[in-house]
């Protein structure tokens, strides 16, 4: 195959796989009266913001519940992942390899047991219905995640730096401060970013820690949406859209990164 | 008797770098909040997991704090429960069809994109989208798609002449219908890891296949395929824990139903614990989901030796 052929075939590809996100932009265009014909409008000529409109206003305040929790799930993860794996690729810690293996171990927990479990807990905590029990439950996926990412990272820092530091006299506070953090500013953006993607699709967690009375994450909103009212695909469909931007946000300006975090724990070299 | 054994090399290897005492402590200090926040969100919750089985906790343990023990009444309800086969059943048809798929469909694309042309790292950074998508939505734009009066799949089928397909009404249709679904989501994973395990592979070896007159299939077969191994047993390991544990796709697209046909051992612990309120029940399912996982968790992680190998140095 020559080389144009080929960029052809790719081009089909793409357009093939990715037909069902332009489907969805299509729908969340359309006048939900439209969408309900037999034969389906394949562009929306004429289009309808409505479907945004009411997306914004219905889960507009869902929107930005994930915001905060996804922002709060990379705070948390990044807190208390980057010191330890500090610790564990950088200082000589008794137990070191056990708490890898651990970390590595605790990733195929199934999430549902965690519901499970989390749920009493939480029932007992008065951690329900709050943003703290889901930054919290959350991080149970990304804390392992970050900190492995980070510490095969941090492993490759070369001691001599961290060393000199000592040498001239900063304390390891000051060490990881000064020396580790700004080092591992790559591989803290993809644990950031994979951290905010997990937190912000999360489905499980948000559907079984919270009620539905103080405020519900965007997930939870779109699968209510859709099993409350399946009439309106228009709305589902631009709520889906907003939900999917900063998916799409990171593949455009951080897909080294994303690359980089899917890669992670699956090619070593 | 370890301790003595270990002993003599951790006090002879530093001889370099005096440890100090304040040295392992502080190291400690480093690593106790990530300790802490494993033993009270992992520990605790997997401890708890384990005792719930065991009782029968219902929604007034909750107000009561009472929860008798029954022993291994929950396990025996469950295995004795005729849904338990199906969801069983329905979890490893939902894996492998998934998997398989996956991991074919994946490698073809990785094979494809392989080979450098113009736009190549554009179209394949596209294809990472899906895989980007929160999975409510990738659920939400299937379900759409699966409508059976206004999808777009039976609109194409009505336009080619054949019989809408009744998609996710039919109990034959629904688990196809969330296996496609869910193979749509896992290519690009499969994609991203394939094609980095095969720019790993030297061109070199292509090149002496070529002169030696070795068709495009015998290179493939004879070069990449053996080449390929270590990744293509840590892709299909990766691919069978995250699968097995599938809830968010499930429950948009057909929430486990028509009549349990799509009901996996995931949706069916959820449904136990948080529709029918048997938290021993859905506790009870959740561990032998567990036991699966650790299962293939294991032989991932002897086929990923050599990871772990570097990581324990």
């Amino acid at each position: 195959m020559t080389g144009r052929l080929k960029t052809a075939a790719g081009v089909l590809i793409v357009v093939v796989l990715l037909f069902p996100l332009y489907w969805m932009i299509n729908a969340s265009f359309q006048p939900s009266g439209a969408l309900l014909k037999p034969d389906p409008d394949w562009f929306p000529v004429g289009g309808t913001l409505d479907g945004y409109r009411k997306a914004l206003s219905t889960q507009g305040p869902n929107l930005l519940s994930s915001v905060f929790i996804a922002l709060g799930t990379v705070v948390f993860s990044l807190a208390v992942a980057m010191p330890a794996s500090y610790a564990l690729a950088q200082l000589k810690v008794r137990g070191g390899p056990v708490i890898v293996f651990v970390m590595l171990i605790v990733q195929m927990i199934p999430g549902i047991v965690m519901a499970n479990s989390l749920y009493t807990v939480f029932s007992n905590l008065g951690l329900l219905d709050s943003y703290l029990g889901l930054v919290l439950a959350d991080s149970t996926a990304t804390i392992p995640f970050a900190a492995l990412l980070l510490r095969a990272f941090m492993i490759s820092i070369p001691r001599e730096l961290t060393e000199a530091s000592r040498v001239d006299g900063a304390g390891y506070w000051r060490t990881f401060f000064s020396i580790i953090v700004p080092v591992s500013r790559n591989a803290m953006v993809t644990a950031g970013l994979f951290s905010f993607l997990f937190a912000w699709a999360d489905f499980l967690f948000a559907v079984t820690l919270t009620t539905g009375q103080t405020f519900q994450p965007i997930t939870v909103g779109i699968y209510r949406f859709v099993g409350n009212q399946s009439a309106d695909w228009n709305g589902i469909m631009a709520t889906a859209v907003l939900a999917s931007i900063p998916a799409a946000i990171l593949l455009v300006v951080a897909q080294r990164y994303v690359v980089a975090g899917m890669t992670s724990g699956a090619v070593k070299d | 008797m370890t301790l003595t054994a270990a002993r003599p090399s951790v006090t002879r290897r530093p001889a370099a770098r005096k440890p100090r005492a304040s040295d392992r402590f502080v190291a400690v200090a480093f690593l106790l909040p990530a300790i802490v926040y494993v033993v009270v969100f992992f520990g605790y919750p997997l401890v708890a997991n384990l005792v719930m089985s065991t009782q029968n906790y219902t929604v007034r343990s909750f107000y009561t704090g009472e929860a008798p023990f029954v022993g291994f009444d929950n396990y025996s309800a469950v295995l004795n429960n005729p849904l338990f086969s199906t969801a069983a059943l329905n979890t490893a048809l939902f894996t492998v069809g998934s998997i398989v798929f996956q991991f074919a469909i994946g490698l073809a694309l990785a094979t494809f994109f392989n080979g450098r042309f113009l736009g190549s790292t554009l179209l394949r950074s596209l294809l990472l989208l899906p895989w980007l998508l929160p999975l409510v939505v990738s659920g939400a734009v299937w379900r759409w798609m699966f409508d059976t009066d206004h999808g777009v799949l039976n609109a194409a089928l009505r336009a080619v002449g054949v019989d809408p397909v009744p998609w996710l009404t039919s109990t034959s249709w629904a688990l196809p219908a969330v296996i496609l679904t869910n193979i749509w989501i896992g290519i690009p994973f499969n994609l991203v890891i394939l094609h980095g395990g095969l720019r790993a592979i030297p061109a070199s070896l292509y090149e002496a296949a070529e002169l030696d007159g070795a068709s495009a299939w015998q290179r493939f077969r004879h070069v990449t395929w053996p080449l390929l191994r270590p990744v293509t047993g840590i892709v299909l390991m990766l691919g069978l824990v995250y699968t097995i544990k599938v809830f968010d796709v499930i429950m948009v697209v057909t929430g486990g139903g028509p009549a349990n046909a799509t009901q996996t051992l995931t949706t069916w612990s959820y449904r136990l614990s948080f529709h029918d309120f048997a938290f021993g029940q859905g506790a009870a399912v959740g561990n032998i989901l567990i036991v699966v996982a650790t299962v293939f968790g294991f032989v991932y992680l002897r086929s990923a030796k050599a990871t772990l190998a570097e990581t324990a140095s």
